[in-house]
Order: C-alpha cells, then sequence, then structure tokens
C-alpha cells in the first residue's frame, strides 16, 4: 500500500492535516487580510467579539485581537520548526556517533541525556532565554537545547542495532568510509522513527514557545499567541475573550500536529501499531 | 547476603549514582552564569547608582572575581555545598533562605497533583483498556487527546473564568486568605480550598499522560500467559482484571511519574504565576521580571536535585513493588 493511503486510513490524522494548511494558510495570508501591524491600534479598546468590527474583539489597547491569531501563527509555526530542526540536526549527528563508534563518546553522550532527563526541561529554557535575551535566535536556540536529546537517545539505538547487520558489514567489506555508510547507508534505515519524533515535538516545542511567551520572554518585535493570552490575563474580569481565541489557537494547531504525528507513526512503522 | 541488606547496597549505590549528576548540573549552573552579561559587581554598582572603575577592580579582587575560572568554579562548588546559593539584591535576602522558604507550597501543590493525575490516570486508563474500542475507550482518548494538546496557562485561566469569577466557587489566586487569621483545621481547609484550581489545572497534562501509558500497559498485560491461565482457571474477568493484571500495568505507570517530576516542576513555574501561588514557580517568574539571575540559577539548582531525589525515591518504591528486579 502506498504511504498516502497508509496515513488516510487514520481519519483523525486527516482531519490534524487539514488543520494544519489551514494555518499554514492563515499564517501566509495574514498580510493580506491584516495588513496594519497587529500590535498597532486599530480601533474601539475592549470590543467584545463581533462589534466595533473585531472578528473576536479588541484588548485594553485596542489591538485587534483576530489580527494577532494571524500574524501570531507564522511566529509558532517558524520557531516550532526551527526549533525541532535545529534539534533534529544535533540530536542525529550525536545519536548517529554515539551509536556507531560506541566507546567513550557513547559513554559521554549517555551521561549527558541522562543530565538532560533530570533537568527540569522548561526551567533550563526560560534560563537561557532569560540570560541570551529574548529574540527569536535566543528561543529557538533554547527549545532545541532542551529538546535534542530524545532524538540523540532514539537515533543512537537505531544506528546500535542496525550496527551488526549485514548490508552495514557488506559497506564495511566494500571500504565504504564511516561517514559514507552513516549517512547514505544507515541514516535512511531510520527515517521513518526520526519523523515521527520530530513530527510530536514540533508541537512540543509550540507549548515551550507559548509558555515563554506568556510569562514575557517572546520576542517583544514579534506577536505570539502566548503573549496576547499574557497580556490579556489581566482583562480576564472584564475581557475573557482577549486570553480565550489565542488559547484556543495553540490548542487547535497543537492537536492537529499531534494527530498527524500519531497518523505519521501509523503509516510508517505499521508494527507498532498494536502497542499503543 | 540478606535481602535487606542487599537492598540498602542497591539505595547506597543509587545515591552514589545522583552525585556526579548534581555535580554536573552545579557545573552547568556556574557556567550559565559566566554566560550572562555582568557580574556581581555590575548589579551592585549598578544599585548603587554609580561606582569608579577603581572601586569596581577592588570589589572584584574581594569577591574573587579576578581569579581565573578555573578557581573561582571551585569557590562556587563550596559555597553550593556549604547551601551558600548567592545573594538575591532585589529580596536583600540570601538566595538558599528565599528558595527554601518557598518549597513548601511548591511541594503541597506537586504532592496532590501527582496523587490526582496517577490515581485518575490509572482509573481512567483502567476503564479504556476494559472497554476497549466501545463510546468510553473513545471518550477517554478523546479527552487525553485534548488535554495532551491544551497550554497549562489558558486551562489555568479558563478555569478562573468558569469557576472564580463566574461561579464564584474557588478563589482566584493565593494560597491562604491571610486577613481571616485562620489556624489549625480552618486554615488546612482554607488552603485545599485555594488548591483545587492550580491543582486541576497542573493534573490535566499528566493525567491524559498516564490515561494513554496506563491504557497501553493494560493492553499489553492482557497478552501475556499468566491471563491466559487465569482465564483458564475459570476466573471472572473482573478478578482477573483487579487481581491480576492491575498490579503489573501500574509499573510502568510508577515509573513514568517518576521521570515526569521535572518537567511537573517546570508546569508549576506556568501554574502558579497564574494562580499567585505563592511557591517556586511564583519565585522564577518574579526572580525573571527582577532580572534576579542568582534566584533564578538558585530554583533551578533546587529544582534538579529535587528531580534527583524524587527519581530516587521512586527507584526504591520500585524495587520493593517488583520483586523481578535484581537489587544486587
Amino acid at each position: 500500500m502506498t504511504f498516502w493511503k497508509l496515513f488516510a486510513r487514520n481519519r483523525s490524522a486527516v482531519m490534524g492535516l487539514v488543520i494544519i494548511f489551514l494555518i499554514i494558510f492563515m499564517a501566509l495570508t495574514a498580510p493580506l487580510f491584516f495588513p496594519a501591524d497587529p500590535f498597532s491600534l486599530a480601533g474601539q479598546p475592549m470590543s467584545p467579539p463581533g462589534e466595533n468590527g473585531f472578528l473576536l474583539g479588541s484588548d485594553s489597547l485596542g489591538r485587534d485581537v483576530a489580527a494577532g491569531i494571524a500574524h501570531g501563527a507564522k511566529t509558532s509555526l517558524l520557531i516550532g520548526l526551527l526549533a525541532t530542526l535545529v534539534a533534529v540536526f544535533v540530536g542525529v549527528i550525536m545519536g548517529a556517533l554515539a551509536g556507531y563508534y560506541g566507546g567513550f563518546i557513547d559513554n559521554l553522550l549517555m551521561r549527558a541525556t541522562e543530565m538532560f532527563q533530570t533537568i527540569p526541561s522548561f526551567i533550563f529554557a526560560i534560563l537561557l532565554v532569560a540570560i541570551m535575551k529574548p529574540s527569536i535566535e535566543s528561543i529557538v536556540i533554547a527549545i532545541a537545547v532542551v529538546s535534542w536529546p530524545a532524538v540523540a537517545r532514539l537515533v543512537r539505538g537505531e544506528f546500535l542495532s542496525l550496527r551488526g547487520r549485514e548490508f552495514v558489514q557488506a559497506c564495511h567489506t566494500i571500504g565504504m568510509n564511516d561517514i559514507r555508510i552513516m549517512l547514505a547507508e544507515m541514516l535512511p534505515n531510520c527515517l521513518s522513527p526520526i519523523i515521527v519524533i520530530g513530527s510530536l515535538m514540533v508541537a512540543t516545542a509550540i507549548l515551550i514557545e507559548s509558555g515563554l511567551a506568556f510569562l514575557g520572554l517572546g520576542d517583544p518585535n514579534i506577536m505570539s499567541w502566548g503573549f496576547q493570552v499574557g497580556a490579556g490575563r489581566t482583562l480576564l474580569r472584564s475581557a475573557w475573550w482577549v486570553c480565550t481565541f489565542p488559547g484556543i489557537a495553540i490548542l487547535l494547531t497543537v492537536l492537529a500536529i499531534n494527530l498527524v504525528g500519531e497518523g505519521l507513526n501509523d503509516a510508517l512503522n505499521p508494527r507498532l501499531r498494536e502497542r499503543t | 547476603m540478606s535481602q535487606s541488606s542487599k537492598r540498602i547496597r542497591y539505595v547506597l549505590k543509587r545515591l552514589l549514582q545522583a552525585i556526579p549528576i548534581i555535580l554536573a548540573i552545579v557545573v552547568l549552573n556556574f557556567f550559565l552564569l559566566q554566560l550572562a552579561e555582568g557580574d556581581a559587581v555590575d548589579v551592585l554598582a549598578g544599585e548603587a547608582g554609580s561606582a569608579t572603575p577603581e572601586y569596581m577592580a577592588e570589589l572584584r579582587a574581594k569577591f574573587g572575581l579576578d581569579q581565573p575560572l578555573i578557581v573561582q568554579l571551585g569557590v562556587y562548588l563550596k559555597n553550593v555545598v556549604m547551601l551558600d546559593l548567592g545573594y538575591s539584591f532585589r529580596h536583600e535576602m540570601p538566595v538558599s533562605q528565599l528558595v527554601f522558604d518557598r518549597f513548601i507550597p511548591t511541594l503541597i501543590l506537586m504532592s496532590s497533583t501527582i496523587v490526582i493525575a496517577v490515581g485518575f490516570g490509572i482509573i481512567l486508563g483502567l476503564i479504556a483498556a476494559t472497554g476497549l474500542n466501545t463510546w468510553r475507550d473513545t471518550a477517554i482518548s478523546v479527552f487525553a487527546l485534548i488535554t495532551y494538546a491544551t497550554p497549562l496557562f489558558w486551562v489555568g485561566l479558563m478555569l478562573i473564568v468558569v469557576f472564580s469569577l463566574n461561579l464564584g466557587w474557588f478563589p482566584t489566586s493565593g494560597m491562604e486568605n491571610f486577613a481571616m487569621f485562620y489556624t489549625g483545621w480552618d486554615r488546612v481547609v482554607d488552603i485545599a480550598h485555594h488548591l483545587v484550581l492550580p491543582t486541576i489545572t497542573l493534573s490535566l497534562f499528566y493525567l491524559a499522560l498516564y490515561t494513554r501509558l496506563m491504557r497501553a500497559s493494560v493492553l499489553e498485560q492482557q497478552g501475556e500467559d499468566y491471563v491466559t491461565t487465569a482465564r483458564a482457571k475459570g476466573l471472572t474477568e473482573r478478578r482477573i482484571v483487579f487481581v491480576h493484571v492491575l498490579r503489573n500495568a501500574l509499573l510502568p505507570v510508577v515509573t513514568m511519574a517518576g521521570v515526569q517530576v521535572g518537567a511537573l516542576i517546570g508546569g508549576s513555574v506556568i501554574v502558579e504565576s497564574v494562580f499567585a501561588w505563592p511557591g517556586l514557580g511564583m519565585l522564577a517568574f518574579e526572580a525573571l521580571f527582577s532580572r534576579d539571575l542568582n534566584l533564578l540559577l538558585g530554583i533551578f539548582l533546587l529544582s534538579a536535585s529535587l528531580v534527583v531525589a524524587v527519581n530516587l525515591v521512586v527507584d526504591i518504591i520500585y524495587s520493593l513493588l517488583d520483586p523481578r528486579i535484581e537489587v544486587s
């Protein structure tokens, strides 16, 4: 069966994919529908949803909640994707080296991942962003730093089990060099679990980013959902909509990505399906 | 060797294994402090308004900040061992004292969360697994999926809107009502009343996690030979599930409860700052606002040590629960 057919058997995964496409569409068209700066005063402050031309209401400074959500979509997706790419890149390199060579480097890596499992990762991310000053780069780095060990462990395990297989021994016999064996022969064989863990990591990264932004550690120049909720929390009594809608946006995005991740898992690792 | 002395040796071995991890975290802490712009003297000079470069150099010499990095690291390690985590200039208090003062509220919040999340997770997971593919299973799985994707701070705020502002059932923030001067049992009830919403908020995410884990664990156990044997003996399904499957299925959930403590502390930063719960997380939030890095690092160190301690306890409980695990 083709990959797409396997994937499409999981209805909720398809639904998740549709939601993700809608959110990407929203992120791309935000400058068209909401050409003004989302931080700018757009009209009557504290307007309830549907009044004064605000679809989802406005906050105490007259900022349009809907415009913030549309522009914030780009931030969430971008940071989630970038942080995951960096984490997967670092994790694959570390995991591959550890699994392939074993010995000292493996020992070192396992100690490092052990330490990372002990450290409360969200507090570590807070510390890193606070030290580096909040910006897109520092947020991406902080999320990547707390996320790569999971990938490294996974890749190490895969490489350990592949190391002794016949096709790898055959590569050694014909004199292929280590880097080529790792990249061209072994890595493609563990791509499926990497894709699955990567897709789920995007969701986690978006949650971490929104948490950081909620605490005031977002990039101050960029609109994000977490920032919107954080800015709206003082208005909870008088303007519930300011907090509510950006939160729903986070929830939907993370849910959709998790659904797609599970769908990928089912489609790519049919052996694992019975276990979950 | 007797069983009990084996167990003591195991505990000692685990204690020794925890030391390098704590040490590594202390060293990491030190380098993070180095990474930050400015040192304690800059902070002091900033507090004082102005200071001459000569005076600042003198202060640096006094604090040992002109020493080579490795010497400074040694001093830092020595200080941490003596429980001296530096000084918080904002609070005008030693960091260690501040952190220990705020420790108890966090511990209360975390214990109640673990009890609720693990307890209900086990029950929901069991219900889902025993009614596989029925509406109960579907409903529980959908619930777990949604709570797993919900940001904690948003759940907290929504609970405040519904249960505090609209229904008026629970207080919006804080740990107790100081104005009432409750003592004894009344105070316990008052704190418990304040504890409800923060606990629900922090529990939800982990509840989803444990539910899914418990469901998978029960399903895995149901395929084991001992279940077939029990069935062949003619035991009722109810007895098989509650007497045979349940205990075995609990093991991975217990392990996970230990592993998740680190994440739980991270979550408590958010929940405590939403509900103004006066624990370590709230302190971290305040430290963030006042850019009090020393304090933030102290919280980080204490929370990491807490995770190590909890994992140690979980390992020991685990070795008691499961005699198959070789303690030697």
